[in-house]
């Protein structure tokens, strides 16, 4: 069955792609920080980081129009968070415009915050978009791995990576099962049915769960996975890794 | 046929933990560099007796793997030796790609990085998966990903090779691959099915089991003839008869 894949475009061929995902984890981590903590009228600050996060998915081959679209995706939610920062009375002292509509007050600084908040989750966004479009799942794990990220955590990790795949593939199973039966039944009907598909997910998921561990078992698992081997940091990993002390200076200098 | 007796089952009975009996009294033995089929319909304990050689499951009766009772205190060394393949290659792949899984077995074993690299190479070029190191399980073909379960043991170099249904769910022509690869592996093999041509292509012996119960022990000439053995078991005898005369294995003259 055909997926939505989580690393879309990470086997491209372009030299970010072949860099080690330990350095590409760093220096994109070190955008969203960076990003972060700057204050939101640095507007100097902002467009440098937007201009270099452009400039690197140009050197990454990946189309711009994807990766914007992508970062749309997140217009709801900031939507919904962000909505009513404008109308907070508390910031009416800031100098509120009087909107007239029902005593709604829009302030200044509620404005701020607004653009803070936006500017910010985009450049964060994008920052892991590009991450995610530059290197495979599984180098992303061995990546976070290696930099020391616990164990526990990547494994659970790659393990809900290469398991989400087939559990949405049984959901999917189902769900056709479930139409080839069911001919316009009521709403109400079709909740209960849900409700049966998902415990039946569940289940099946559990049981699975037992037999991979059987086979963990099996090839001589005895509590600790056992440590991944390979990566190389070369010459082009410690000029991209530059990229941070490089953001770094310029946020203590234009921040 | 040398008298190296690998595999040693005496009195082997196991039940189900709501107490239903899955296997009763089984004695078996397996030489050397034998193939062997485990024949039998659905439920006739064929997978049960087959978790039983690693210690996957713990029956009363003995088991004896290359001289060591399969006991708690030995499973680390057993499986080791027992290389055993799980029916749905959704279990057995468990890691982010294809090399990593291949390198879970010998990594377990704490072989170093180089030797570790050079079993996975050789387990993936004797499966013809060269190249497939970095794809991850759910983008292959069932085919392919059956023969990636098959180098997640090879890998291990094990002395005996235990396949649970290791063509099913495949094509024909997926499964005349399978079977190929299967023929170039030197190492004692014990393979569960319940498609006559696999045993017929794969072994030279085969166990009967129904209900539990071990009912025939013979070579698969033998039981190529024998139609009443044959509908007992609901296998097409006229098939059977067909693949006698046609497979030259069955023409010399000591068979």
């Amino acid at each position: 069955m055909k997926h939505a894949f989580l690393d879309h475009h990470s086997q491209t061929e372009s030299p970010i792609h072949h860099l080690d995902a330990r350095a590409k984890i760093i220096v994109f981590f070190t955008f969203i920080l960076i990003g972060v903590s700057s204050p939101p009228t640095a507007f100097l600050l902002f467009s440098l980081l937007a201009m270099a996060l452009i400039g690197i998915a140009f050197l990454a081959r990946l189309p711009l129009g994807h990766l914007l679209k992508k970062v749309l995706v997140i217009l709801p939610f900031l939507f919904m968070v962000t909505i009513s920062i404008p109308f907070m009375k508390k910031d009416a002292l800031g100098g509120g415009y009087n909107l007239g509509l029902g005593g709604l007050s829009i302030s200044q600084s509620g404005f701020w915050i607004l653009w803070n908040v936006v500017i910010k989750s985009c450049l964060g966004v994008f920052s892991i978009i590009l991450l995610s479009s530059t290197t495979s799942f599984p180098q992303l794990i061995r990546g976070m791995e290696k930099l020391g990220s616990p164990k526990i955590f990547t494994m659970l990790t790659s393990f809900m990576y290469r398991y989400s795949f087939i559990l949405i593939d049984e959901m999917y199973r189902m769900r056709r099962a479930r139409d080839s039966r069911c001919f316009g039944r009521r709403w109400f009907w079709q909740t209960q049915v849900i409700g049966h598909m998902i415990g039946t997910l569940f289940l099946r998921s559990f049981f699975r769960g037992e037999r991979v561990y059987l086979a963990m078992l099996s090839r001589g698992y005895h509590g600790t996975m056992p440590e991944t081997t390979g990566g190389r940091f070369g010459f082009g990993e410690v000029l991209f890794l530059f990229l941070s002390p490089l953001l770094l200076f310029l946020r203590i200098y234009l921040g | 046929m040398t008298s190296n007796k690998v595999v040693e089952i005496d009195h082997l009975s196991y039940q189900y933990p709501d107490g239903t009996p899955a296997l009763i009294d089984i004695d078996l033995e397996v030489y050397q560099q034998e193939s062997i089929a485990i024949l039998g319909p659905n439920g006739a304990g064929k997978s049960t007796l087959l978790y039983h050689l690693n210690g996957t499951l713990m029956g009363a009766g003995t088991v004896m793997i290359l001289g060591i009772p399969v006991e708690k205190k030995n499973l680390k060394e057993i499986r080791r030796r027992v290389g055993l393949v799980f029916q749905s290659p959704e279990d057995q792949l468990f890691c982010p790609t294809v090399f990593d899984d291949v390198a879970f077995g010998p990594l377990n074993m704490e072989l170093d990085e180089d030797k570790v690299r050079q079993r996975v190479e050789k387990a993936l070029e004797m499966m013809g998966l060269k190249g497939f190191e970095g794809r991850s399980a759910h983008h292959l073909s069932e085919g392919e990903k059956k023969r990636v379960a098959l180098a997640t043991v090879l890998s291990m170099d094990s002395e005996i090779l235990a396949l649970d249904e290791p063509t099913d769910n495949l094509d024909p022509a997926g499964s005349r691959m399978l079977i190929g690869r299967i023929q170039s592996i030197p190492q004692t093999k014990i393979i569960v099915t319940h498609h006559l041509p696999v045993a017929v292509d794969l072994c030279e012996r085969a166990i009967l089991l129904y209900g539990g119960r071990k009912i025939e022990d013979l070579p698969v000439g033998e039981l190529l003839k024998d139609r009443a053995l044959l509908e007992r078991f609901g296998f097409d005898a006229d098939y059977a008869q067909w693949m006698y005369e046609r497979n030259v294995k069955f023409q010399s003259p000591s068979s």
